[in-house]
């Protein structure tokens, strides 16, 4: 046996390595050691309930020392410096998650239960003084004056990309882009007071409140946001395709409308449902331009016009005597905004999958 | 279905640079000319002002003539889309629009410039500009296929029969087989033999075998050095080039000798 053994060569190819799976285990481990460390931070009192997201958090900080040191003990410096950086992206990963997820949990624990009381998507809030009561009027609020919004600046974006990247040359193109590049660094609640402050003039009227004068200062966030992204996708789109069209006669107006918005177009979609969850849930303009209400208000172009976000902190920021009441509906109106946006991004998905270029392989 | 072309005193500039300097040819109908040189030396440029592709890059311009039938390409008031619709291109690489099915991209001449045509006389044409191409055997049962699913001699027989879709009267093309295997090669030359009964055709080309075998004539081009611009050494009977040439420049290059 042991002649057998040390008659065969060591290959001097192979290094130490760590067995398969241990990183797993290690990761697994260290989340929880952390976990019953948390668990007695709570046993002791110090805490009120357990603290996952520290647990996960700090399990991975040492995960990402514990990996290094194993690995530079067995694995030598390079494998450890490898998996030193994997972990780290890891970690990474992790920490851009675990706000998300957290948040994410804490809506749907505080909201979810008040949202699907039929009360919520039938009423709104006229007259309510009990438990009651709804969103309808902001939803419809939220929804026509996003809808009106992207209506006004969808075109206006688009076509201000088109010409950027189609047409626009020299000092009129450089403008523009710098005043695309500062609107998109306007605060929202200045916003909100041009729309406030521009309808106040043309109706001569400072109390003048709509659902149009907050789509007017939501757009003025909007349109830059949608002129930078399809700018981009126009961008990607290969010259060879304009040429080929224009070598078969294709005057240019052609050319950019059917064959290079169509290549870009799954891309411009993405970036117009972004600029969409970008706006939709923007509260100071909204608070400022088109005001707060209880009723439903079908008219984009008159009176106060509520909208979910302006819902969920006026319900928050004003609460009667039940405080319960206002904020199990604050939280549920939370909850239904970030479900909307996920259905316009689902949206999106399956719309640019639709249009998008397909190989017949 | 053919024109001559002729050119003179030509000079290509991108802004300041000046590109190719003062060409003069004559292109006659029915013929198959290649132009050959090295890199740089401007042919794609001058291959690309023969249909006005040239200024559709920012800052470049043209000084000179350029008569198709007598109709000065440069002159005022011609529109470049009307002269394209004239002279159609194919290009180095195969370009299919990606979004479009093989049919739709033969199409893409008419389609894209909103003529309107009855479904049998697009199926006619589709077959005709198809089977002038040589691919129609090879995608008749999948027409309605995106064109970029095709191998890459297959995308550029499509964009051939795209370019003969549209019925031009010369045909010019930018290496048109330098991404593609001898195969393919092959299938494309034996195309441009054809072609040539009906269509005067110009291509550029790196590779001198591919200009001996298909060419009626044969323009070498040269520079002097970086930074220079691109001149016409020798235009004549490919023939006539590739056996004996009257200037030195192109014998060397043709052999072999050159850098």
């Amino acid at each position: 046996m042991t002649a057998v053994a040390s008659g065969r060569m060591v290959n001097s190819l192979t290094t130490g390595r760590l067995p398969r799976g241990s990183v797993w285990m290690l990761l697994i481990g260290s989340w929880v050691l952390l976990g019953l460390v948390f668990l007695f931070v709570q046993l002791s009192g110090a805490t009120k309930s357990f603290n996952l997201v520290g647990a996960i958090f700090l399990g991975t900080v040492l995960f990402d020392v514990l990996i290094f040191v194993i690995s530079l003990l067995v694995e030598g410096v390079r494998k450890a410096k490898d998996r030193l950086v994997t972990s780290l992206v890891a970690t990474a990963f992790i920490v851009a998650l675990l706000p998300l997820v957290s948040l994410l949990w804490t809506v749907v624990q505080h909201g979810l239960g008040r949202m699907i009381q039929p009360s919520f998507f039938s009423m709104s809030m006229r007259n309510v003084l009990d438990g009651s009561g709804g969103v309808v009027h902001a939803l419809y609020g939220t929804l026509e004056i996003t809808l009106a919004t992207t209506i006004i600046s969808v075109p206006i974006g688009l076509m201000t990309a088109i010409y950027l990247v189609e047409y626009g040359r020299g000092p009129l193109a450089r403008a523009i882009t710098f005043l695309v590049d500062v609107m998109t660094g306007i605060p929202s609640i200045v916003a909100g007071l041009f729309a406030f402050a521009l309808f106040a003039l043309l109706t001569g009227n400072p109390g003048f409140r709509s659902g149009f004068a907050g789509a007017v200062a939501l757009s003025v966030l909007m349109i830059p946001v949608i002129v930078r992204s399809s700018e981009e996708m126009l961008k990607l789109v290969a010259n060879e395709l304009r040429e080929a069209a224009f070598a078969l006669g294709v005057p240019k107006w052609l050319t950019v409308l059917k064959v290079v918005l169509p290549t870009a177009l799954p891309g411009i979609m993405t970036g117009i449902t972004l600029a969409i969850a970008r706006v939709i849930g923007e509260t100071a303009p909204l608070l400022i331009a088109s005001g707060y209400s209880d009723s439903v208000n079908f008219d984009l172009f008159s009176n106060r016009m509520m909208s979910l976000p302006v819902f969920v902190y006026t319900q928050y920021a004003n609460q009667g005597s039940i405080a319960e009441f206002f904020t199990a509906r604050s939280w549920a109106a939370a909850l239904t905004l970030i479900l909307i946006v996920m259905l316009l991004n689902l949206a999106a998905r399956l719309v640019a999958r639709i249009f998008s270029p397909k190989l017949g392989r | 279905m053919s024109k001559r072309i002729e050119v003179n005193d030509l000079n290509v500039y991108y802004g300041k640079f000046k590109a190719v300097e003062d060409v003069s040819l004559t292109i006659e109908p029915r013929t198959v000319t290649a132009f050959i040189g090295p890199s740089g030396c401007g042919k794609s440029t001058f291959l690309r002002t023969l249909n006005r592709m040239h200024e559709v890059i920012p800052g470049a311009y043209v000084e000179g003539e350029v008569l198709i039938d007598g109709n000065d390409l440069y002159g005022p008031g011609v529109d470049p889309v009307l002269v394209r619709r004239q002279v159609g291109m194919v290009f180095q690489r195969p370009n299919p629009f990606p979004t479009m099915s093989i049919r739709d991209n033969v199409l893409a001449g008419a389609k894209l410039n909103n003529r309107r045509m009855s479904k049998g006389d697009a199926d006619a044409l589709v077959e005709k500009s198809l089977q002038g191409a040589n691919l129609w055997n090879e995608v008749k049962d999948r027409l309605n296929l995106p064109g970029s699913g095709l191998s890459g001699g297959q995308q550029q027989r499509l964009c051939i029969a795209r370019a003969i879709a549209v019925s031009p009267e010369v045909i010019l093309m930018d290496e048109p087989c330098s991404a593609l295997d001898p195969i393919s090669t092959l299938a494309i030359e034996d195309l441009i033999e054809e072609l040539k009964r009906d269509y005067t055709i110009v291509i550029v080309t790196h590779n001198m075998q591919q200009a001996s075998r298909v060419s009626d004539r044969t323009a070498f081009f040269n520079i002097a050095g970086t930074g220079k611009p691109g001149k016409l050494i020798e235009y004549d009977d490919t023939n006539t080039i590739f056996s004996k040439p009257s200037v030195q420049a192109t014998e060397d290059y043709v052999s072999g000798k050159f850098g």
